[in-house]
């Protein structure tokens, strides 16, 4: 029988989008976050968000070299992770600390994980949180937008001194200080919108983790609104909760995931000796997510009982 | 819209088929009848080479209960008995017969109000009838439940998920009266009080022309989404019940046939023709005139996709089926047996082939998974040959639909994995048995 055509096995056609289409979108819908981070925190932080990411784009591609495993940075993930660190560090972070943290990211937190769907953490938030620890003052020094005058985060100032909050307004659209990329919740919705309508990131982990922020923050007697609008937490919840590797699988995971990292982040706020919580408690649920993947399974069709 | 859980939303693709009129193609000169062509346990050959068979003619059967009888497609004479290559990708014993030969005379037409339960089952084994949606399962067993079964609902299975495929589309257009008389019959044998044709709302002309026809029968748009056509996913989008895990239809009071399965039960009972044409849709962007044929089993896919102008210079992939479940044929020499459905052929533009990527943990997959499993996990394990963590992810209850693999973009050939850890898992059932 003389072979003339193709095998393989069904199905024979595949969806139009791969890895690498997600990826690029998700780096695209972060540089609405990283325009007003630029429009906001001038220069500086275009400079810091680009160097970052270049960094992080070579350290993929030399680690994967000494690793010899195949060289994978066209996929993406690194690019992304890349322009995250960048946009969760103070604006005015001097450029070889935002180096040292993305090549941890990448080398420690990613490849020596085994690479793109293998590491643990959110390599950004990983990296964040080894710079935090390793230049405390330099990663929360802070800067007003436009004259980049030192000043606090308003919620240090609302919840550890007891100051007046900003308007809501100046909130919303990121006038204050805070990350690079953190503060204008408008276009970090912008973004995350772009990711909705491209079906890329679904509603189980930032609805769950925003609600929860507002509800908790509500019943400890503080303000849900302000609460919601301050700090990491859209950013975290929109582009780092959803992330794919990091983040539960199902539906009903990704909804207890969110879950936990609101009640962590409420925790850490008002009862923690930070004045945000977003990025550690990310990274904690990033240690339950294969616990969770275990339990939260989806219904099997005939009703029988998991094993 | 009644539907499912899960599934995905594919471009169909039926343009090029869905308004074309069945031709009958001319009768063949040599068909190849392959002695399994149904799931289950082969025949054994009634003649042999050098006899003279006519039209019609019993010439494989078998005792055991789950078989079908193969009958002659053509008149002529068998010049051929051994061991060919079937479509399904392993060699059977077939009879090969070469026309012409005398005609048959037509048998007494009956009706159906005579005849009893018994009556219908033993008329649809001696006609060979099997499931024409594709998997073949004898007809005669899927209307025998066991005693302790009380079947209410017969659901006629007008779906048609599968991408490219108007075959049952065109039946339905063509052969609606047909389609009900079957259904009737097949409600007769089990003793169904309640009949439902369930149609994809992609078919509203098919959806309009049985309801004008049928009297006591319902019809249940269902809505558009593959794999809408598989039993569990129809049972459950027009009645809401669930056939238990592991278990058949017949154990929540259904049995389900398909449309072309009921043209060909009231063709045995009303004119005592056995099971020996079938329509086939022939299409794809590697078939120069896409369109439905009526073919005789046994004819080869060559002469098949000849009479249909032949293939492009760039087709580099045959399948049997449609794209999400059919399966791939090495080349064309192969005869069209009782499940095929679709002759589809396709360029290089439109059949890539993709390098496997490493799982990003998306959860593509299990959102569209119809069943509730975790693929990505299940592929996993089977990577690692764990097949008891695979059974314990319950990969027994995949249905193969291939949903899972369509949508990952990481172009993990997730349903071939399932695929081995199934039979895996049944080789190992077996040896402990």
């Amino acid at each position: 029988m003389q072979m003339n055509f193709d095998i393989s096995v069904s199905p024979h056609i595949r969806a139009p989008y791969t890895s690498r289409n997600i990826m690029w979108m998700v780096a695209l819908a972060l540089l609405f976050p990283a325009a007003a981070g630029v429009y906001f925190f001038g220069l500086k932080a275009l400079v810091l968000i680009v160097f970052t990411t270049l960094v992080a784009v070579l350290a993929e591609a030399v680690c994967q070299w000494l690793a010899k495993m195949p060289i994978t940075v066209n996929d993406g993930s690194a690019a992304v992770t890349g322009i995250l660190l960048a946009l969760i560090v103070p604006p005015n972070l001097p450029l070889w600390m935002a180096a040292i943290g993305a090549i941890l990211a990448i080398g420690l937190v990613k490849v020596l994980f085994g690479g793109l769907g293998f590491n643990i953490f959110n390599p950004a938030l990983a990296a964040r949180a080894i710079l935090l620890a390793s230049w405390p003052v330099a990663m929360t020094t802070w800067v007003r937008p436009f004259d980049a005058i030192t000043t606090a985060t308003p919620l240090f100032l609302v919840n550890k001194m007891h100051e007046a909050a900003p308007s809501y307004w100046a909130l919303f659209i990121g006038e204050r200080a805070g990350s690079l990329g953190e503060t204008s919740v408008l276009m970090i919705l912008i973004g995350a919108l772009l990711l909705f309508l491209t079906r890329i990131i679904d509603w189980p982990a930032p609805t769950a983790y925003i609600g929860s922020v507002a509800l908790l923050s509500w019943l400890l007697g503080h303000d849900p609104l302000f609460a919601i609008l301050s700090g990491g937490l859209m950013l975290g919840a929109f582009f780092m909760a959803t992330d794919y590797v990091t983040a539960p699988v199902t539906t009903k995971g990704r909804f207890i995931f969110g879950l936990g990292c609101g009640i962590m982040t409420v925790a850490i706020r008002f009862y923690g000796g930070f004045p945000e919580g977003v990025n550690y408690s990310i990274l904690f649920m990033n240690i339950l997510t294969p616990l969770i993947d275990k339990y939260a399974r989806p219904r099997l069709y005939g009703g029988k009982k998991r094993g | 819209m009644k539907t499912f859980p899960g599934g995905s939303h594919l471009q169909y693709l039926k343009e090029a088929t869905q308004d074309k009129t069945i031709r009958e193609l001319p009768l063949p000169k040599k068909v190849i009848l392959p002695l399994q062509q149904n799931l289950g346990c082969a025949c054994e050959p009634l003649v042999k080479v050098g006899d003279e068979v006519v039209e019609g003619a019993k010439i494989g059967d078998s005792q055991k209960f789950v078989s079908a009888p193969v009958h002659a497609s053509i008149s002529g004479k068998v010049v051929q008995i051994e061991k060919l290559p079937n479509p399904c990708g392993f060699e059977v014993p077939a009879v090969v017969i070469e026309g012409p030969g005398p005609s048959s005379q037509s048998p007494a037409p009956r009706t159906l109000d005579s005849l009893s339960a018994e009556e219908i089952k033993k008329i649809i084994r001696e006609a060979g009838i099997v499931g024409m949606g594709g998997a073949a399962f004898p007809t005669h067993v899927k209307l025998s439940p066991p005693a302790d079964k009380k079947i209410d609902t017969l659901i006629i299975n007008g779906c048609e998920c599968e991408p490219y495929i108007t075959a049952d589309h065109r039946l339905m257009l063509e052969r609606a009266e047909d389609i009900l008389y079957g259904a009737r019959a097949a409600a007769q044998a089990v003793g169904a009080t309640r009949i439902i044709v369930g149609i994809e709302n992609n078919k509203k002309n098919a959806v309009e022309k049985l309801k004008s026809q049928a009297e006591g029968i319902e019809i249940a748009e269902v809505k558009t989404k593959y794999p809408q056509g598989g039993e569990k996913q129809l049972i459950k989008a027009i009645l809401n019940r669930e056939v238990p895990s592991g278990g058949l239809p017949l154990d929540i009071g259904v049995v389900v046939q398909n449309v072309g399965t009921a043209v060909a039960i009231a063709e045995a009972i009303k004119f005592g023709v056995p099971l020996i044409k079938r329509v086939v849709t022939v299409t794809g962007s590697g078939i120069k005139q896409p369109q439905n044929v009526m073919v005789r089993i046994g004819t080869t896919f060559r002469e098949v996709v000849e009479q249909c102008g032949g293939l492009t210079e760039d087709t580099v992939k045959v399948i049997m089926g449609g794209p999400m479940m059919g399966l791939a044929l090495s080349t064309l020499d192969l005869p069209v047996v009782k499940g095929t459905t679709c002759i589809l052929a396709l360029n290089k533009k439109d059949a890539k082939v993709y390098e496997e990527k490493d799982c990003i943990r998306c959860g593509r997959c299990i959102k569209s998974c119809p069943i509730g499993l975790l693929p990505n996990f299940i592929a996993d394990a089977a990577k690692l040959k764990d097949w008891g963590r695979a059974e314990e992810y319950n990969v027994a209850d995949c249905i193969e639909c291939g949903c899972c693999s369509y949508v990952c973009p990481s172009r993990i050939y997730l349903v071939q994995y399932f695929k081995v850890a199934k039979k895996e898992l049944q080789t190992r059932k077996a040896v402990c048995k």
